[in-house]
């Protein structure tokens, strides 16, 4: 190809204070990685309530887990993201809009809506993935535990949950790294995270190969990174003689 | 909430409802035909070969959509115009449609390979006693099998597809989301248009996946 690579752009000024480029870039990789790490939070302890809730012998609780992972998979995440960001902060009480709309920095109202709106799409399929960890459990487990004279939230506390988690490590690690992925449509509602950054580069140095280049490196290391830093952890802790379902 | 300005607006939102279904049904066949390719290369005794499908396959699932479009959106019109000389313009549709289906071709992949996997052994056997060549035994033997068993699997990424197609918002093309967005800025009733692309989107996800949970049970006799 005829095109003139120019690495050292990034560390041309930007005209904007004393900013480098490569200084938009680590702004970015920050607000990514805030974002995918705080929707995390909410999808690991919505999702295993609601993981816990579809294994229950109850209907209702079922059944409510049941709708809501239906709900939370058949919506497009952008769609979503729309409803956090334009719609709910208009349902909110006078006082909290006003808040919400005017007293926060833009950033931050995006940040909050983003959070949101990850954190409840990715608890459905962390629901999903911890059902499916406890049901590949023997019943036996539950039985035993129930037999011991435990109640039912120390069944699974103290025995269920303990080995669901250890098997589901896999999946939960490519959900982890999908929160990665998709944090990057809070640049669709301008909130500066990696993408927005790199698109902004793009537009005001006219180098847009070396700007999507170092973009596509960084969420490639990453989810390497995190791939083999995950591969570690389900190495520690994996259950004796069980994990083999899942293990190579 | 007031939802009579959807009536008058519906003309667009087919519209655009029609460029989504469109993108998704050529991104899904060049997808599927791409990914196809590539398991077979994967799966393949050349080492390069595979070693390079593994990596193209493992390098597209490890960056976020949106980028893949983004970058298409940049890259595709370059190389285009490079190679014809030219400097015509080929649309946000075109970077779109290729951004998708190199995209889904690494997640396909994957789901064939596993389909091709899961045919045992004996059928690759029999077919090179018959004295098939190797392109034979994969196009008359064991495809047709590996693509019966995994069709649940094909159509629910498919499903997946049809949400994400509404990331082209983001390059501006008129699909159905985006109609529905603009409408609603017109007429400023933005809330009822999202909810009810909203729902559109949800009642056709729903009911392709309850079907293909009904087509599951059936093929796994």
């Amino acid at each position: 190809m005829n095109y003139n690579w120019d690495w050292s752009v990034f560390f041309k000024s930007t005209g904007i204070g004393e900013e480098i480029y490569l200084d938009w870039f680590i702004t970015g990789l920050g607000w990514t990685v805030a974002l995918a790490l705080s929707a995390w939070v909410i999808a690991l302890l919505l999702g295993s309530l609601l993981g816990v809730m579809r294994t229950l012998p109850g209907r209702y609780a079922a059944r409510i887990a049941g709708a809501y992972v239906e709900l939370f998979r058949n919506v497009p995440l952008l769609v979503q993201l729309f409803v956090w960001y334009f719609i709910v902060p208009d349902w909110l009480p006078e006082p909290l809009e006003t808040w919400f709309k005017q007293d926060l920095n833009p950033s931050t109202s995006a940040f909050i809506s983003v959070t949101i709106c990850l954190g409840l799409f990715t608890a459905a399929r962390v629901c999903e993935q911890v059902r499916t960890g406890i049901q590949a459990l023997p019943r036996g487990q539950a039985m035993a535990a129930y037999a011991l004279g435990l109640r039912p939230p120390q069944v699974y506390r103290q025995v269920l949950l303990p080995q669901a988690f250890r098997i589901i490590i896999p999946p939960l690690t490519s959900e982890f790294l999908n929160v990665f992925k998709n944090s990057s449509v809070a640049s669709l509602i301008g909130l500066m995270e990696l993408l927005a950054q790199t698109k902004q580069t793009a537009e005001f140095t006219a180098n847009l190969f070396e700007a999507f280049t170092l973009a596509t490196l960084i969420y490639f290391t990453l989810n390497m990174g995190l791939m083999l830093f995950m591969r570690w952890v389900e190495k520690k802790v994996r259950v004796p003689g069980l994990i083999a379902l899942g293990g190579k | 909430m007031d939802f009579s300005p959807i009536v008058p607006a519906l003309p667009s939102l087919w519209e655009g409802m029609l460029l989504t279904l469109k993108l998704l049904v050529l991104a899904v066949l060049g997808g599927v035909a791409l990914g196809t390719l590539l398991a077979l290369a994967r799966l393949s005794h050349n080492k390069t070969l595979s070693f390079l499908a593994g990596f193209y396959v493992n390098y597209f699932r490890s960056i976020p959509l949106l980028l893949v479009i983004t970058w298409f959106y940049f890259v595709v019109p370059f190389i285009i115009g490079w190679v014809t000389g030219t400097n015509q313009p080929i649309g946000a549709f075109t970077s779109c449609l290729v951004a998708f289906m190199m995209f889904e071709a690494a997640y396909y992949c994957e789901i064939v390979r596993a389909g091709i996997q899961s045919i045992s052994r004996g059928q690759v056997n029999a077919a090179y006693a018959l004295g098939m060549t190797y392109s034979q035994t994969m196009r008359l033997v064991i495809l047709p099998q590996a693509f019966r068993k995994m069709t649940p699997l094909l159509l629910q990424q498919s499903i997946i597809l049809f949400q994400d197609t509404s990331l082209v918002y983001a390059v501006g093309l008129m699909d159905f989301l985006n109609s529905a967005r603009s409408q609603g800025d017109i007429t400023g009733n933005l809330h009822e248009f999202l909810l009810v692309a909203g729902l559109v989107y949800f009642i056709i996800s729903f009911s392709a996946s309850t079907l293909v949970k009904r087509l599951q049970k059936r093929l796994t006799v």
